[in-house]
């Protein structure tokens, strides 16, 4: 039985009210398509000093990738997370941004933080096992490498708004900067990147997310990750706005991520982009890759290899020849010296830094512990000089040193 | 104890244009227990914000504002609903400073409204001090006088590292009593308007804590001096603890009690000295026992005070259940009477 006939009865109540304003959200959508420069008419106008450049930094960033990979085969780093095949993303995220920027990277983006100017033994101590982090976050303005998928999007939000918040009490101190956090495709399903998203839109912070979706979340296939249009439609849900680009294609991702970052520095609020790209490698060294993909398909990636398609671009317009290639090949191998090198000519962590810093003011607990560390190690020393590898000669550590400022920072290697 | 907290952030977001306080429904509000109150109509919303339902990402943004230089107070609406931000806090909060070798401290404070005894609903009554005293890098304060609620908060927010500052939910009405021992007199009763906190002036003490109405993180007090036995306490149980120490009286038993203000970094020198002082000690919280704050007390004290003990160190604690249904948690909760069964228990006889 029906009660009312709603097809004859007016609308009484109007539709419901609007809790805040409504968006148009067309103009946030992605386009259908990555964005593409490489193999489109747009690449012929694109900046050949930049593309060259951009090309220089690839084979240099393919070769770091290279060497530290033979780094943890030879046991000198405990691990590391090879973002072979994703430098374009790594080179153009760090390209596009200006001295005043920050950078957030996660725990494969070693490579960003040496192409923004850390060097590579100071990049490298996470995966070293020396020290958590190496470099001197303010120095470069990049944060620590994140391990926790999607925690550092969060601090980027918040920095970013600082800065605003800063330039709005005095607008000499205005910076304009903006932070780019970096995550990977499986980071996307954290709660974390939700709640930075959704905070970096609704404050307007000047953040850029670079997802860099390499297919695999460890062995689990996107498909298994995320039901969405594609990862940069999340955006629309968060009212800012999503782009798509093929992140294999490095003039693409320069622009795109150019784009996006002048986008936020105008304050015209935050933006997502995907990168679609591919890790030609395992995921660390202690995986097995082919438990979950087929030989075809990294091979069919690899005929996709961003450094392979600039490089033919380079040739076919001109702006390479076998000289500047051999030339390359020449500066790529004295940075996988110096990268040898550095690690020939690192000290041994320093014992000191465990108790350092853990307070700004040691505790009397954490005292007397590091008291205990040190007399133990003056007396291993005291049995066995040859075997002191802190050259202790039995006389121990002040204690005091190991809680103190100057002598946690040693360890380090960064601190000179 | 409301208005001292209330008065201790108005200071502070008065003197340090650092200072800025976010979290959910702290803005027109004043916050669920009205903490805030006043705060976004005195320094605008942008230093009171209003943010977001999610906490992890309130505290992962409080992180990169204390990157960039600011001093983020953040308020956890409550115990339960802190549990969130977890992750940040101790994958990041604690250990920024450590992992980036003092190069990145974090000066923030994240308040969390803790423990029962007001008839909450699940969810609402929660002691979450063991999770965050297990973990380095974090120092962890909870006030149990209108005093120290404000000079500890006061400590919490000039402080260069994180402090989770854990309050009192049923000490939130309280006011101190007048022959209360207060460390940091000058914080002002209960309700007290601002302005009066601020012209009320220095108190007896003489150090600069007293001064300025700081109390010093890291200080346990002495609340009431005793020579029979001694009960170690910290926040809710404090009231408890000082009832106990009273009716003990009529069994001719004179109780000291010590309240720790700071479970880190811990003050062994008083806690110590206060039960070398009887030879007896019980310790009282309201969170579970099992690997609970007073399970390291009592081990603590175990190992420096051995042989002053004349009987081992008891504990009387919330007992180690999910937190029970308001209509239940008087069983569960410290009382007096369990208080003094616990001394009636250190072996008085031999």
């Amino acid at each position: 039985m029906t009660l009312v006939d709603h097809s004859t009865s007016p609308d009484l109540v109007g539709p419901p009210h609007s809790h805040g304003p409504r968006r148009d959200a067309a103009p946030l959508l992605p386009d259908p398509e990555p964005v593409r420069v490489l193999g489109t008419e747009a690449a012929a106008a694109f900046d050949p000093e930049l593309a060259r450049d951009l090309h220089r930094r690839l084979v240099l960033a393919r070769r770091f990738n290279q060497q530290a990979t033979t780094l943890t085969r030879q046991g000198r780093l405990a691990v590391y997370p090879a973002s072979t095949g994703q430098e374009a993303c790594q080179v153009g995220a760090a390209m596009v941004l200006r001295p005043q920027d920050w950078l957030f990277p996660s725990y494969r983006d070693t490579l960003a933080v040496v192409a923004r100017g850390v060097r590579p033994i100071d990049a490298l101590t996470l995966m070293r096992g020396h020290a958590h982090c190496g470099y001197d976050p303010y120095e470069h303005r990049i944060a620590p490498l994140s391990t926790p998928l999607a925690t550092q999007a969060a601090h980027a939000v918040g920095l970013a708004h600082a800065a605003r918040l800063r330039a709005a009490e005095d607008p000499a101190r205005d910076e304009r900067l903006v932070a780019l956090a970096l995550v990977g495709d499986g980071a996307t399903s954290e709660g974390d990147f939700h709640e930075a998203l959704n905070f970096a839109a609704v404050l307007g912070a000047p953040v850029v997310f670079l997802v860099q979706n390499n297919g695999y979340a460890i062995s689990v296939p996107l498909a298994r990750q995320c039901a969405a249009p594609t990862l940069a439609h999340k955006a629309v849900g968060y009212g800012m706005v999503g782009r798509l680009v093929d992140g294999n294609d490095a003039l693409a991702v320069h622009q795109v991520l150019s784009d996006a970052v002048e986008h936020a520095r105008s304050g015209r609020g935050p933006v997502l982009v995907e990168a679609i790209t591919y890790r030609l490698d395992a995921h660390t060294n202690a995986d097995d890759a082919t438990r979950y993909r087929s030989a075809g398909e990294v091979e069919a990636w690899r005929a996709r290899d961003p450094l392979t398609l600039l490089d033919a671009h380079l040739r076919a317009r001109g702006l390479l020849d076998d000289a500047g290639a051999a030339e390359l090949a020449r500066a790529a191998e004295e940075l996988a010296g110096r990268i040898r090198a550095e690690f020939e000519a690192a000290p041994e962590p320093d014992p000191a830094t465990l108790f350092a810093h853990v307070y700004a003011e040691p505790t009397s607990q954490l005292r007397a512990q590091a008291a205990e560390l040190s007399a133990r190690l003056a007396a291993e020393a005291a049995e066995d000089p040859d075997g002191d590898p802190y050259h202790l000669d039995g006389d121990g550590f002040d204690a005091d040193a190991l809680t103190a400022d100057g002598r946690g920072t040693e360890g380090l290697g960064g601190a000179a | 104890m409301v208005g001292a907290l209330n008065a201790a952030l108005r200071d502070c977001l008065r003197e340090d244009p650092a200072v800025h306080v976010l979290g959910e429904d702290v803005g027109a509000l004043g916050g669920v227990f009205r903490v805030t109150d006043g705060l976004a109509a005195e320094f605008g919303s942008a230093r009171c914000l209003d943010t977001p339902l999610a906490e992890a990402g309130i505290l992962g943004t409080a992180i990169g504002m204390a990157m960039y230089g600011l001093r983020p107070v953040v308020e956890m609406q409550f115990d339960a609903f802190a549990f969130p931000a977890f992750e940040q806090l101790v994958s990041h909060v604690a250990k920024m400073r450590n992992r980036t070798g003092g190069r990145v401290g974090l000066p923030i404070t994240i308040r969390v409204p803790y423990g029962g005894g007001v008839g909450g609903v699940e969810h609402h009554s929660d002691s979450s001090e063991a999770y965050y005293a297990h973990t380095p890098g974090l120092h962890v304060v909870t006030p149990a006088t209108v005093a120290d609620g404000y000079g500890l908060l006061r400590a919490a927010i000039a402080s260069d590292d994180p402090v989770v500052f854990l309050e009192p939910k049923r000490l939130y009405w309280s006011s101190d009593p007048a022959d209360a021992e207060a460390p940091a007199s000058r914080a002002p009763a209960a309700g007290a308007p601002a302005a009066g906190l601020s012209a009320s002036g220095a108190g007896p003490g003489t150090g600069r804590g007293a001064r300025e109405g700081v109390a010093p993180i890291g200080r346990a007090v002495v609340r009431r001096a005793g020579t029979s036995a001694t009960l170690i306490t910290y926040g809710p149980s404090l009231p408890i603890c000082l009832a106990a120490a009273q009716a003990a009286k009529a069994d001719g038993l004179d109780l000291a009690v010590v309240d720790l203000r700071s479970l880190v970094p811990f003050d062994d020198e008083t806690v110590c000295a206060a039960v070398r002082a009887t030879g007896r000690a019980v310790v009282v919280h309201e969170a579970s026992g099992f690997g609970g704050v007073g399970a390291e007390i009592a081990a603590r004290v175990g190992e420096r005070c051995f042989h002053h003990l004349a009987a081992p160190v008891l504990r009387v604690t919330g007992y180690d259940i999910p937190y029970p249904p308001p209509m239940l948690e008087k069983h569960h909760l410290p009382s007096v009477d369990r208080v003094l069964d616990a001394v009636a228990r250190l072996q008085w006889e031999q």
